[in-house]
């Protein structure tokens, strides 16, 4: 246990990377049985590579004498059963079905024999946190390892048992099969009876894309049943056995301490606990209900701070920006006074983004349970168990393990659930209570104690030649992110920076990150350079873009789109925007429809052309663009959060409007499937273009650029 | 303690000891373990907590216990009959209409009540209908085509 707190930093793009652990102990065979039941488990060892992206093991692993460098692990069971292990989380982004899909694929076993065993810190292996894309670039390749090793040790046991040589032999459908012979044995029969382990180095070559056959196939999601009848259970549906329920008293503000506290009305009423531990205040009681009654008895007094509003927030930025020192953060090349001297058109604009809220339906929820022997087993909605689980022995002195972290398929997260804020109130309460304790957060706590989406204020000045070939391009990027900062168009002169702030609000990972807002202002911005430098929109980008994949994805969407399409009337206007980020190429048209009198915005339709490589489930892949525009179409347009001197002003769903079902457009989906390259993440890229791409939509249709996002909150009048 | 008070829910009757002005869902989630109905706003803006009230739906999270006393309350549970999905149900699962499935159970509930009003609604009645009920990841698209498809096949097995 470390005096200081864990890092928990949000964003990805921040990451400081652990380096590799310099012991790995033998494995106890022994005890990987007695927890799997007798048959064959191969386990990847994650390789130095490896170890620099998230899968990587850094920390302490708490299965009894696992080796600490194992990022993957499967077992095949006597009647045949695949359990596959990994550290990610189901989100709703459907990885549970689709990581399964690969396991299968190279176990050549039917898709329904393998199951996924996620996002347990006591069963699986450490993982950094389902972010940034990675789960499908990093751990289905791991598992497609482990699975392949898995492959080879049956075909290698049917050879001993036949004494044939394993390369006569071939594995298909659960069996290893001598075509020769025409001889064939189940995988189940091969596991009977064996405690067999073998450990891999992760490199080892897996089948290709343009074999496969059970990924790249539309499989439904795993369990739908379940969501469809109401018996799947989220952390906030869980109980335990004498279980309880806690609140937590909310400060008045934003960093406000506590300075009197009196308890005696809410130590009257029975069978309550409350606690005070520093300014934390809560109360546990048989219901929800009587916890929060118990609050509202207890008398409070804090001392506040002043803070920055919303009103003063984009000036604030720009005052306090710092300069980075992550190298990552500055591109330089050329000069871009000389580019912009040399220019026929010079354009300089400001961008700025609202903070957003992720919303989850799901809210932070968390039930945490006490073993008289002194450990902790929490279940909670979270992105990064193994943090959660870190947050949690950090936070409540005890030995990491001493706590187990267990993540139910969750209802949504999109970046919102990196922490473990109710996971820490639920253990705090429950040691308190002596009983387990279930903690649901509030819409409203949802709403203002969960972090946001990083507003921003993006500063970029361009330069054009005569024949539209950009020249210069300056772009800073005040406090929102790093993400996607750097533009994929080509410009000898450039310089490219992120500048951090100490910004007025908790901020944190969002779908994207910031990379919805650099792509807001750089794809804004090239529509306004295309216009300045009298050249149609797409062939403006298109004779500055040399990226082929990038071009194939414009291609694509316009092709789909009709773009450059006719008008049909006032008001109607169309938009396109695109880029790359996270290894896939996204492209958006809109049309827009503008009405004359009210100001209101009206999105008819958006076409999105999507490249992640390989697809490994087109239906899923489908599922997760469509629901990215329609998300992103809610930051583009009205998601604002309000706040004033330390307080959210709209904390509810009736003040800060998401995407219903009025708002939807005819979205469309162009997939593009290349075999040819691995699998990239899907569940971010495709929420990036919608922004700049209905913004230069409503350009088109009205004359006005609108440079702030949200875009027209209240329509175009207010 | 007071009085138990008489539920209806899916067919069967509970006694429950909540308080009179507890919300329905509390009662449901809490009491009866009946947690397939989702908390997601606690304000009547989400639709996750729908459940039918004498075939209307009502979000459960804005109607006190006492009030729901007096009638037949359906939730996502008592859909399923004799292993058979709900219409509703089956195209849910059908058009995959779903991605981190949280709201599923109030959708499904918003739409068979509306297809017991309106046997053949038009896509723009749906949209009209489900407005209270929030998809934050966003299968709206593929809702609106299980609630057709759904609204379809209860025709069509109608006699």
């Amino acid at each position: 246990m470390s005096a200081s707190a864990p890092r928990f930093v949000p964003e990805p793009e921040r990451y400081e990377f652990y380096s590799a652990p310099i012991h790995r102990f033998e494995l106890e065979r022994r005890d990987f049985f007695r927890i799997l039941g007798a048959g064959i488990a191969v386990f990847a060892i994650a390789s130095r590579s490896v170890s620099a992206q998230e899968t990587a093991p850094t920390h302490g692993f708490h299965m009894e004498d696992l080796p600490e460098e194992i990022s993957a692990w499967l077992h095949i069971s006597e009647d045949g059963g695949v359990t596959a292990f990994t550290g990610k989380t189901e989100v709703g982004q459907n990885i549970r079905t689709s990581l399964a899909q690969s396991v299968a694929d190279e176990l050549r076993v039917p898709f329904g024999s393998v199951r996924m065993v996620m996002a347990d810190t006591l069963l699986t292996p450490f993982d950094l946190g389902t972010v940034g894309s990675r789960t499908t670039p990093t751990m289905a390749p791991q598992l497609r390892r482990v699975a392949e090793a898995a492959r080879d040790l049956l075909v290698a046991e049917a050879a001993k048992r036949w004494n044939i040589s394993a390369e006569k032999l071939i594995a298909a459908d659960a069996q290893v099969k001598d075509p020769a012979s025409g001889k064939s044995i189940s995988y189940a029969e091969l596991a009977r009876g064996k405690t067999l382990a073998q450990q891999i180095p992760s490199a080892d070559p897996v089948t290709p894309p343009t074999e496969w056959t059970v990924a790249g196939q539309s499989i439904p999601k795993v369990d739908a049943r379940d969501f469809v009848t109401g018996k799947h259970q989220y952390s906030p549906d869980l109980r335990r056995p004498g279980m309880l329920y806690g609140k937590i008293l909310r400060p008045p503000s934003f960093g406000a301490t506590l300075t009197s506290f009196d308890p005696a009305a809410a130590q009257a009423m029975s069978d309550v606990t409350l606690v005070r531990d520093g300014d934390f205040v809560g109360a546990v009681a048989a219901t929800e209900r009587e916890a929060k009654a118990a609050l509202d008895a207890v008398h409070t007094e804090w001392k506040e701070v002043p803070q920055i509003s919303g009103a003063d927030l984009f000036s604030y930025l720009k005052k306090n920006a710092e300069t980075s020192d992550d190298d990552r953060a500055r591109t330089v090349a050329g000069s871009v006074s000389d580019g912009l001297a040399s220019a026929a058109y010079r354009l300089d604009a400001s961008y700025t983004v609202a903070y957003i809220a992720h919303c989850p339906l799901e809210p932070r929820a968390a039930v945490a349970e006490w073993r008289a022997d002194g450990k902790l087993t929490v279940w909670t909605g979270s992105q990064r168990p193994f943090a959660v689980r870190d947050e949690l022995a950090w936070a409540l002195h005890v030995p990491e393990s001493r706590v187990r972290v267990i993540v139910p398929d969750t209802g949504s997260a999109y970046g919102g659930k990196h922490t473990g804020d109710a996971a820490l109130e639920a253990a705090r309460l429950a040691r308190a209570a002596g009983r387990p304790v279930k903690v649901v957060w509030t819409r409203e706590e949802e709403f203002t104690w969960a972090y946001f989406r990083p507003a921003g204020l993006i500063e970029v000045k361009s330069g054009v030649m005569p024949d539209g070939s950009l020249s210069a391009w300056e772009f800073h990027n005040y406090n929102s992110g790093a993400s996607a900062i750097e533009t994929p168009y080509s410009v000898a002169n450039q310089h490219v920076e992120f500048h951090p702030v100490k910004a007025p609000l908790r901020s944190g990972s969002y779908r994207g990150l910031a990379a919805t807002a650099n792509f807001f202002a750089r794809e804004s911005h090239m529509d306004s350079a295309a216009r300045a430098a009298g050249l149609e929109p797409l062939e403006f980008r298109l004779k500055n873009l040399s990226d082929e994949r990038l071009r194939a994805v414009f291609q694509s969407a316009a092709k789909s789109f009709g773009w450059p399409a006719k008008k049909s009337g006032a008001g109607q206007g169309f938009g396109i925007a695109g880029g790359t980020e996270k290894g896939s190429y996204v492209a958006t048209c809109a049309d827009v429809q503008v009405d004359q009198k009210t100001g209101s915005v009206r999105v008819v339709r958006l076409v999105t052309a999507f490249e992640c490589g390989a697809i490994v489930n087109p239906d899923g892949l489908r599922n997760q663009v469509i629901g990215a525009n329609i998300q992103g179409l809610g930051g583009a347009l009205f998601e604002a959060i309000a706040f004033e001197n330390g307080r959210i002003l709209n904390p509810h769903f009736a003040g800060y409007r998401v995407p219903r079902f009025r708002d939807i457009p005819e979205v469309q989906a162009v997939l593009l499937d290349r075999r040819d390259i691995p699998s990239a993440g899907a569940g971010e890229t495709p929420i990036m273009a919608v922004a700049p791409a209905l913004g230069n939509a409503i350009f088109d249709a009205t004359g006005t650029r609108l440079r702030s996002m949200p875009l027209a909150p209240r329509g175009l009048k207010a | 303690m007071p009085a138990p008070l008489e539920l209806e829910i899916n067919g069967k009757s509970y006694q429950v000891r909540s308080d009179p002005d507890t919300p329905l869902l509390d009662v449901l989630r809490e009491e009866l373990e009946l947690t397939g109905s989702k908390y997601g706003c606690g304000e009547g803006q989400c639709g996750a907590c729908t459940v039918l009230l004498d075939g209307s739906p009502r979000r459960s999270c804005q109607i006190l216990l006492s009030i729901a006393a007096g009638s037949k309350i359906t939730t996502i549970e008592g859909l399923e009959r004799d292993g058979r999905l709900h219409p509703v149900q089956q195209a849910f699962l059908d058009a995959g209409a779903f991605q981190c499935a949280y709201c599923t159970s109030g959708m499904i509930m918003s739409g068979v009540a509306l297809l017991a009003q309106n046997q053949s609604p038009t896509p723009s009645q749906i949209v009209q209908f489900m407005q209270g009920n929030i998809c934050r990841c966003g299968t709206y698209p593929r809702i609106l085509e299980a609630i057709q498809n759904a609204a379809k096949s209860m025709r069509e097995a109608r006699p």
